[in-house]
C-alpha cells in the first residue's frame, strides 16, 4: 500500500526507468545490467546514466557489439543464479539476438520438461518518430509476442515505466520490456512511493461509452489525444492500454467492447500480420455479436520507416487518422 | 563423478567409451525399428572426447553441448535409462520426452543441453560462466561444439566476450573435419582452429581426440587454469565420426577409404590393445566389461519400453514458470 506521506514528484519517463533500474540494483545483489554503451556512455538513450559510477563495472557492464553473445550470456547467467537485465539498443538490433531469444530463452523450460527457469529481463527501445529511418525505427514487439515462453511488456505511462521492471525481475520467466523512443522525454508527475505494478492485465486509461480505442506503448499519448478531440466532437471514447502483449488480457478488451460495441485498434506495427490483427481476431472470436460496426485498425504504412520528417510522419499512425477511423466506426464521418 | 580421477584408471576410461559405443549402436537399431524418431546423430568414433573431458570435471561444473550429445550426457553421468526413455518420447525421459535426441537436459548433473542450433549453446555457456564468476564460485563451464560452429558469429562473439571478461569457460571444439557434409577446408579461410582462439588472446591447444588419456590430461590441465581464474581456454580435439552425420546421410562427401583409415585409430580398440599389452586386460576381462555394459543398456531399453506417455493435458505445462522459486 502506498504510504500516506507520499508526495507527487515531477519526473520524466526516462528518469522513471532509471529510478526503477537503480532500485532493482539496490534491492538484489544478483541484479546487473549489461549491454552496449550502458556504462561509460550512459546508455544510448541515457537511461542508465550515472549507474556505472554508482554501482561499478561489475554490475553495469559495457559489452562488445555482439547482441547474440550478450543476450545469450544473459540467458546463461539467469539459468545459473543471477538476475540479469540485458539492454539491446533497439528492437532492430535485437534481430541479431533473435536465435538466442526464440530458440533458447523461450524454449529451454518447456523443452527440458520444466527443469529450468530463466529469470531474465531484456530491455529494448522500439518505435519511430526520431528520424532514425528504417534500421532504428521499427515496432517489432508483435513478433516477440508471437512466441510462447516469452512475456512482452510495453509500458506507456510513468507509473509503468517506474513499476514494470521490478515485476519483470520478480517473474521467473524471460520478459522483454519495450521502451518506445518517443516516450523517454515525456514529463509528468509520479507518486514518490511508486513501485511495482501488475504485469498481467490491460488498463482502462480513459473511460468512455461509444467506442474502444485499443493501443499500447508509444501510441498511448496520441490515442488519448485523439479521444479528447473526439470528446470535443461529442464522441465518448474509451482508451484501453494493453500494457502486456503476452500474456494478453483478452478479458479487459472484451469487457470494454461489450460496453462500447465498437473498436479501433492503434498499432505502430505494419497492418499485415500485426499485433492489431491478433486483437482484431480475438474480438471477432469473443465479441462478434456485441459489435455494431466492423473493427477498424490504424497501423503504420507498409513501408520501411523513412528518414525525412514529412515522410516519417506520413508513415505512422497520427491523431487525425485515429479520429477519422473512430468517426467512421461510430458512423459520424463527414 | 569424482573430483580427481586417477590417471591410471584405464578400465574406467574403457568402460566409459564402451558404454557410449554400445549405446549409440543400439540407438541406431532402435531407430531402424521405429522406436526412436526425429533426427538422430551418433558419436561413434568420438567417444574419447566425451570420456576424457567429462572425467576432468567436478559435479559443480556445468556442461553445454550440441545435438550430437548422447556421449557427452552419458559420460557426464546422465543415466542411460533416462536418455533412452527420452529418445523413445516417454515421460520418464530426462526431459519428459519433449526434447528427444538433440535436446537432452539434466539439471541434476548440470547438463545444460543438447542444442540443435550450431554454436547456439556458446552464449549460454558464456553466461553460465559469467554467473559463476560474479557469484564467486570456483566452477568451470565446459562448452562443447563442432568444427562447423567456428564459422558462426556466436563463436567469435563468445570467444571475445569470454576472453575479455576472463570467464571460467573451457571451449572444446570437436573437430571431426566435416560440418555435416562439408569439409572444413571448403568453408574456412583459416583451418587452424587454434589460431582463431589465439587471435582472441586465448591459450589454445590441439589434442589427439582419438586418445582418451591425452584428452583427459589436456582437459585436466586446462580446467585447472580456468578454475584458478586465469580466464578461458580453447582445446581443439581432433576426432572423427565413423558413422553418417544422421540417419539420412548417404555419405557422398567422403571416401570410404578415409573412414577406414580413421577406424584404424578407433579410441576403444586403441586403449584395449594398450591395456592388453600392459597386462591390465585380457579377453575374459573385456568380455566381462561388455556384459556389464550390455546389461546396463538392456535395462535402459527395457526402462524406455516400459515408459509412459506424458498426458496430453500436460502439453502446455512449463511453457512458463509459475513460481518465483522455480528460478534458482
Amino acid at each position: 500500500m502506498p504510504g500516506s506521506d507520499a508526495v507527487m514528484v515531477r519526473t520524466t519517463w526516462r528518469e522513471a526507468m532509471r529510478a526503477a533500474l537503480r532500485e532493482a540494483l539496490q534491492a538484489d545483489p544478483r541484479v546487473f545490467l549489461m549491454g552496449e554503451d550502458v556504462g561509460h556512455y550512459g546508455g544510448c538513450y541515457a537511461v542508465s546514466r550515472g549507474l556505472l559510477e554508482e554501482f561499478g563495472p561489475e554490475r553495469i557492464r559495457d559489452t562488445p557489439l555482439s547482441e547474440s553473445a550478450f543476450v545469450g550470456a544473459g540467458i546463461g547467467a539467469a539459468l545459473n543464479g543471477m538476475r540479469p537485465i540485458v539492454e539491446v539498443m533497439t528492437v532492430n538490433f535485437s534481430l541479431l539476438a533473435l536465435d538466442q531469444i526464440v530458440n533458447n530463452a523461450a524454449t529451454l523450460r518447456h523443452m527440458s520438461g520444466g527443469q529450468f527457469a530463466i529469470p531474465l529481463v531484456i530491455r529494448m527501445a522500439t518505435g519511430a518518430g526520431r528520424q532514425l529511418a528504417a534500421q532504428h525505427s521499427h515496432s517489432l514487439e508483435g513478433w516477440y509476442a508471437h512466441v510462447p515462453g516469452l512475456k512482452v511488456l510495453c509500458p506507456a505511462t510513468l507509473e509503468d515505466a517506474r513499476g514494470m521492471l521490478a515485476s519483470a525481475l520478480a517473474d521467473p520467466n524471460p520478459v522483454i520490456l519495450f521502451e518506445h523512443v518517443g516516450l523517454y522525454n515525456v514529463e509528468g508527475t509520479l507518486r514518490s512511493d511508486a513501485g511495482a505494478v501488475p504485469i498481467d492485465r490491460a488498463a482502462v486509461r480513459r473511460a468512455g461509452t461509444q467506442l474502444s480505442l485499443i493501443a499500447y506503448g508509444g501510441m498511448i499519448p496520441r490515442t488519448l489525444e485523439a479521444a479528447e478531440k473526439l470528446a470535443a466532437q461529442g464522441i465518448d471514447a474509451e482508451v484501453i492500454d494493453l500494457r502486456v502483449l503476452r500474456p494478453l488480457d483478452t478479458a479487459t478488451l472484451v469487457a470494454s467492447v461489450r460496453k462500447t460495441r465498437r473498436a479501433v485498434i492503434v498499432d505502430e506495427g505494419w497492418r499485415s500480420g500485426s499485433f492489431a490483427a491478433e486483437i482484431s481476431a480475438r474480438l471477432a472470436e469473443e465479441a462478434f455479436y456485441e459489435l455494431d460496426a466492423p473493427i477498424a485498425r490504424v497501423c503504420s504504412a507498409e513501408v520501411p520507416i523513412p528518414y525525412a520528417r514529412h515522410m516519417e510522419l506520413a508513415a505512422l499512425p497520427q491523431v487525425e487518422a485515429i479520429v477519422g477511423a473512430a468517426r467512421e466506426v461510430v458512423g459520424t464521418h463527414a | 563423478m569424482t573430483a580427481a580421477p586417477s590417471l591410471d584408471d584405464d578400465l574406467g576410461r574403457l568402460r566409459g567409451m564402451l558404454r557410449i559405443r554400445r549405446f549409440e549402436e543400439r540407438a541406431a537399431e532402435l531407430y531402424g525399428a521405429g522406436k526412436i524418431r526425429g533426427f538422430l546423430h551418433l558419436c561413434v568414433g568420438e567417444e574419447a572426447v566425451a570420456v576424457g573431458v567429462m572425467r576432468a570435471l567436478t559435479e559443480d561444473d556445468a556442461v553445454v553441448s550440441t545435438y550430437r550429445e548422447h556421449g557427452h550426457a552419458l559420460a557426464r553421468g546422465v543415466p542411460p535409462d533416462r536418455i533412452m526413455a527420452e529418445m523413445f518420447g516417454r515421460a520418464e525421459g530426462c526431459c519428459r520426452g519433449r526434447g528427444g535426441s538433440m535436446h537432452l537436459f539434466d539439471a541434476s548433473h548440470r547438463f545444460f543441453g543438447g542444442n540443435a542450433i550450431v554454436a547456439g549453446g556458446m552464449p549460454l555457456a558464456t553466461g553460465l560462466a559469467l554467473a559463476d564468476k560474479m557469484l564467486g564460485r570456483r566452477a568451470v563451464t565446459a562448452c562443447l561444439f563442432g568444427d562447423g560452429a567456428v564459422a558462426e558469429g556466436e563463436f567469435h562473439e563468445c570467444m571475445n566476450l569470454a576472453a575479455l571478461w576472463r570467464l571460467p569457460v573451457l571451449f572444446l571444439c570437436e573437430n571431426n573435419l566435416y560440418a555435416m557434409g562439408t569439409a572444413l577446408a571448403l568453408t574456412e579461410s583459416q583451418v587452424d582452429l587454434c589460431a582463431k582462439a589465439r587471435s582472441y588472446d586465448m591459450p589454445a591447444d590441439r589434442v589427439d581426440g582419438m586418445d582418451v588419456t591425452a584428452v583427459e590430461r589436456a582437459a585436466l590441465a586446462a580446467v585447472a587454469t580456468v578454475r584458478a581464474g586465469e580466464g578461458p581456454r580453447f582445446l581443439e580435439l581432433a576426432t572423427y565420426r565413423f558413422r553418417a552425420h544422421s540417419m539420412f546421410d548417404a555419405e557422398l562427401y567422403r571416401e570410404k577409404r578415409e573412414v577406414e583409415r580413421w577406424k584404424l585409430r578407433d579410441p576403444i580398440a586403441a586403449l584395449s590393445t594398450l591395456m592388453k599389452l600392459g597386462g591390465a586386460l585380457d579377453d575374459a576381462g573385456l568380455s566381462a566389461l561388455e556384459s556389464e555394459v550390455g546389461a546396463e543398456l538392456d535395462a535402459a531399453v527395457a526402462f524406455a519400453e516400459a515408459g509412459t506417455l506424458e498426458p496430453v493435458e500436460d502439453l502446455t505445462r512449463d511453457v512458463y514458470a509459475t513460481e518465483a522459486s522455480d528460478a534458482r
